[in-house]
C-alpha cells in the first residue's frame, strides 16, 4: 500500500462515492448544531418533508446569543426567538440539545471535546468556521454553510472536493512564557490569512507534540484564519489520556481497542504533502495584533508597522485602512497601546487551562481602574471546574467580571459588546472591523497577555511578569 | 435554486482586500430565522451610519452603482465566518456574480449553493476591470457560464475556469440534497458496514 497522510486515511475511510469531475460524497460521523446557522436548515427540511437521517449523530447547543450576566433573561426578542426555534427544532427532529438549563451547555467547540464527542479519525462538521478546533484530536473537522447543514441533516453526508494537504512543521520548543496562541498568531502573521486556502494543514514537529490537548485546540481553532479547510494533529498519548473516561468515549476494553485503531491514523513514513512550511518555535515571542485581520500581528517587543513597509500596493492600502480604523500611529511601541476592555474567553481560549494561566497572572494584582475586564468560561463545565479551583475568586478579587458560559464578546451577538472607539485586548480569534461591536478595536492576544494588559492598562510583555512570579515563589 | 446561464449587469468595484463575512453581513442581522430579507443589511456598517443614514462615499450608495448586480472585489473575498447569510445578503441585494483574484473556501462554496457565480480572474485582469468599472459610468459585464467567459461592450473578453460539476449544477439550478439522495443505497450500505 502507498504511504498516506493522516488526512488521506480519514478521507478514504469516509468516502461513499467517488466519480471523476464531481465532488466526493463523504460520510459525516458527528454533526454539531447551534442556534445561529441552523434555523434555515431545519426550515428547509420541513418544506421538503424530510427528516434528520441520524439524530443520534447530531448534537446541539446554544452559545452565540446567550447572555453571560443574567443568562435566563434574554432581553433581545430575536435572540430569544432563535434559541426557542432551536429548542423546537431539536424536539421535532429528535436531537439531543444542551440548552441553557443543561450542565453541558457551552460553546460548541468547547463542549464537543469536553463530552468526548470528538474522537480521532471522525469526520465532524458544524455550521461554524471554527469547527477546525476538533482537528486537534486527529479528526477531520470543518465548518460548513447552512445549505450544507441542511444537507448533512437530511443525508448524513456531504459533497466535498478533496482538499490538498500541507504540513506545518514547528521545530524546537516554545520559549518560556510563549503560548499556543502566540504560536498560531505568529504563523498567520508570517504566512498571511490565505496561505493555506484549499489545504488541510497537518501540524507536526516537536513543539506541537509537547502541547497539551487544550493548546492543540487553540492552534487548530485558528487554523481557519490562515485560510485552511481544516487543521489536524496526529493523536498520541496526550490525546488518549485526555479522552479516557469522557462520557461519549468508548469505555474499558473498547477504549483500548479504539486507541489501537487511533494509533493507525498517523501519517505514514514517506507520505507526501502537497506543500510544507517549517518554523522554529524558539523564534516566537508573545504576539499582539495591530490591525483588522488576524494576520496583522507582531511581537509585543515590536512597534506598530508603517504601511510603507509592506510589499504590495494592496497590502499597503490594507495596512493604512487598518491603522486608520484602529487609530494607531506607525512606530508606536506595542507595549504603549492603552486598552479599555479585556475579554478572556471564546472557543480559542475559554478552556480551563486558559483560565488558569490568566488567573496566575491576575493573582494578587488589581485590574487597572480604567479597564473593564471580563472572564467568560467556554462552557458550564469549565465554569464549574474553575469555581472548584477557586479561580473565580482570584479573578473577582483582582476586579475581573466573572461570567456565565457562551460566545459572548467573541462576536458580540449577545449584550457583551464594545462601544464605538473602545479598544479591547481579546483572547478570541477575529479582529475584523466591528466584530466585537461597531467601531470597536480588537487586539488578539493570549489569555496571559490579556490578563496582564487588564492589570497594566496597556499591553505588557508577560514574560517579564512571569519571571517575577517565578522568582517570588523561589524566595518565599 | 435559480439556474445561472448568462447574466449582464452593472459592475460595482469594491476596492478592499480581505473583505470578511462580518463586513458583508454584520452579526446583529444573523438572528433572523428565514433565508430572505438580508439584502437590506448587506455591508451595513459601510453603507450606513450609526443612525442608519446612508454613507454617500460607499460604493453601493453612489447612484451610478446602485443597480449593480456584479461585484468586483480584491483578494481573499469572503474570509472569516462561515455564515451563509453572506451569500444570502448578496443575492437578496441583487448580486448574481462576484469577481475577485481569490476567495475564501467556505464562502466560495456557499455561493454556488445559492445561485451566485464566484469567478476567479488573475490580479492583472481584476486590476483592468477595476480600471474600467471605476472610470466608465454604468460599466457592464456579461458573464456567460455556458461559454465560461466574461465580456464587456468594448471588446474585453476573459475566459474563466470553473469546476465542471459546479457549473453543471448552476446551469441547471440543481439542489445538492436531491443529487445525494440518489445514492441512498450506497449510504445505507456504508452505514451497515460500520
Ligand atoms: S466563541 Fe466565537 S469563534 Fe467560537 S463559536 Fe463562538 S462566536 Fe464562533
Amino acid at each position: 500500500m502507498t504511504a498516506r497522510t493522516m488526512f488521506e486515511k480519514i478521507w478514504d475511510n469516509h468516502v461513499i462515492h467517488e466519480e471523476a469531475g464531481k465532488p466526493s460524497l463523504l460520510y459525516i460521523d458527528l454533526h454539531l448544531v447551534h442556534e445561529v446557522t441552523s434555523p434555515q436548515a431545519f426550515e428547509g427540511l420541513r418544506l421538503a418533508g424530510r427528516r434528520v437521517r441520524r439524530p443520534e449523530l447530531t448534537f446541539a447547543t446554544m452559545d452565540h446569543n446567550v447572555p453571560t450576566a443574567d443568562r435566563f433573561n434574554v432581553k433581545d426578542p430575536i435572540s430569544r426567538q432563535q434559541m426557542e426555534t432551536l429548542t423546537a427544532n431539536c424536539e421535532e427532529f429528535g436531537i439531543t440539545l444542551a440548552d441553557l438549563n443543561s450542565p453541558d451547555q457551552g460553546i460548541v467547540h468547547v463542549i464537543g471535546p469536553e463530552l468526548g464527542l470528538t474522537h480521532p479519525g471522525k469526520t465532524i462538521v458544524c455550521g461554524d468556521s471554527h469547527t477546525s478546533t476538533h482537528g486537534a484530536f486527529g479528526a477531520l473537522a470543518f465548518g460548513i454553510g447552512t445549505s450544507e447543514v441542511e444537507h448533512v441533516l437530511a443525508t448524513q453526508c456531504l459533497q466535498q472536493s478533496k482538499p490538498k494537504t500541507m504540513e506545518v512543521r514547528v521545530n524546537g520548543d516554545l520559549p518560556f512564557g510563549v503560548s499556543a496562541k502566540d504560536l498560531i498568531l505568529a504563523i498567520i502573521a508570517k504566512y498571511g490569512t490565505d496561505f493555506a486556502t484549499g489545504y488541510v494543514v497537518e501540524y507536526t514537529g516537536a513543539a506541537i507534540r509537547s502541547l497539551t490537548m487544550e493548546e492543540r485546540m487553540t492552534v487548530c481553532n485558528m487554523t481557519i484564519e490562515g485560510g485552511a479547510r481544516a487543521g489536524l494533529i496526529a493523536p498520541d498519548q496526550t490525546t488518549f489520556d485526555y479522552l479516557k473516561g469522557k462520557r461519549y468515549v468508548p469505555q474499558g476494553e473498547d477504549f483500548l481497542a479504539a486507541v489501537e485503531a487511533w494509533k493507525e491514523l498517523c501519517t505514514d513514513k514517506g507520505a507526501v504533502f502537497d506543500a510544507c512550511v517549517e518554523i522554529d518555535a524558539a523564534e516566537i515571542a508573545p504576539q499582539v495584533t495591530w490591525g483588522t485581520s488576524p494576520g496583522m500581528g507582531t511581537n509585543i517587543t515590536s512597534t506598530v508597522p508603517s504601511p510603507e513597509s509592506f510589499e504590495t500596493a494592496a497590502q499597503r492600502k490594507a495596512a493604512q485602512d487598518a491603522l486608520a480604523y484602529m487609530d494607531l500611529a506607525p512606530g508606536t511601541p506595542m507595549s504603549e497601546i492603552k486598552i479599555d476592555r479585556v475579554f478572556i474567553g471564546s472557543c480559542t481560549n475559554g478552556r480551563i487551562e486558559d483560565l488558569r494561566k490568566a488567573a496566575e497572572v491576575a493573582k494578587g494584582r488589581k485590574v487597572s481602574p480604567s479597564v473593564h475586564a471580563m472572564v467568560v468560561p467556554g462552557s458550564q463545565a469549565v465554569k464549574q471546574l474553575a469555581e472548584q479551583e477557586g479561580l473565580h475568586l482570584i479573578f473577582q478579587e483582582a476586579g475581573f467580571d466573572w461570567r456565565e458560559s457562551g460566545c459572548s464578546m467573541c462576536l458580540a451577538m449577545n449584550p457583551d459588546i464594545l462601544s464605538e472607539g473602545e479598544r479591547c485586548a481579546s483572547t478570541s480569534n477575529r479582529n475584523f472591523e466591528g466584530r466585537q461591536g461597531r467601531g470597536g478595536r480588537t487586539h488578539l492576544v493570549s489569555p496571559e497577555m490579556a490578563a496582564a494588559a487588564a492589570i497594566a492598562g496597556h499591553f505588557v510583555d508577560v514574560r517579564e511578569w512571569k519571571s517575577e512570579n517565578a522568582s517570588k515563589e523561589v524566595f518565599q | 435554486m435559480n439556474p445561472f446561464v448568462i447574466h449582464t449587469g452593472v459592475v460595482a468595484p469594491l476596492d478592499r482586500v480581505n473583505v470578511d463575512t462580518d463586513a458583508i453581513i454584520p452579526k446583529q442581522f444573523l438572528k433572523r430565522i428565514e433565508r430572505s430579507g438580508f439584502g437590506q443589511f448587506l455591508f451595513y456598517e459601510w453603507r450606513f451610519t450609526v443612525d442608519g443614514e446612508p454613507i454617500d462615499s460607499f460604493i453601493l450608495n453612489t447612484p451610478a452603482y446602485k443597480e449593480s448586480t456584479v461585484l468586483l472585489a480584491r483578494n481573499n473575498f469572503g474570509c472569516g465566518s462561515s455564515r451563509e447569510h453572506a451569500p444570502w445578503a448578496l443575492l437578496d441585494y441583487g448580486f448574481r456574480c462576484v469577481i475577485a483574484p481569490s476567495f475564501a473556501d467556505i464562502f466560495y462554496n456557499n455561493c454556488f449553493k445559492n445561485g451566485i457565480l464566484p469567478i476567479k480572474l488573475s490580479e492583472e485582469q481584476v486590476d483592468e476591470l477595476f480600471n474600467r468599472a471605476q472610470n466608465k459610468p454604468n460599466y457592464q459585464l456579461t458573464i456567460d457560464l455556458q461559454e465560461q467567459v466574461v465580456r464587456d461592450n468594448d471588446g474585453l473578453s476573459y475566459p474563466f475556469e470553473v469546476d465542471s460539476y459546479r457549473r453543471y449544477c448552476l446551469l441547471n439550478g440543481l439542489d445538492d440534497i436531491g443529487i445525494t439522495l440518489q445514492y441512498e443505497d450506497k449510504i445505507a450500505a456504508y452505514e451497515a458496514s460500520r
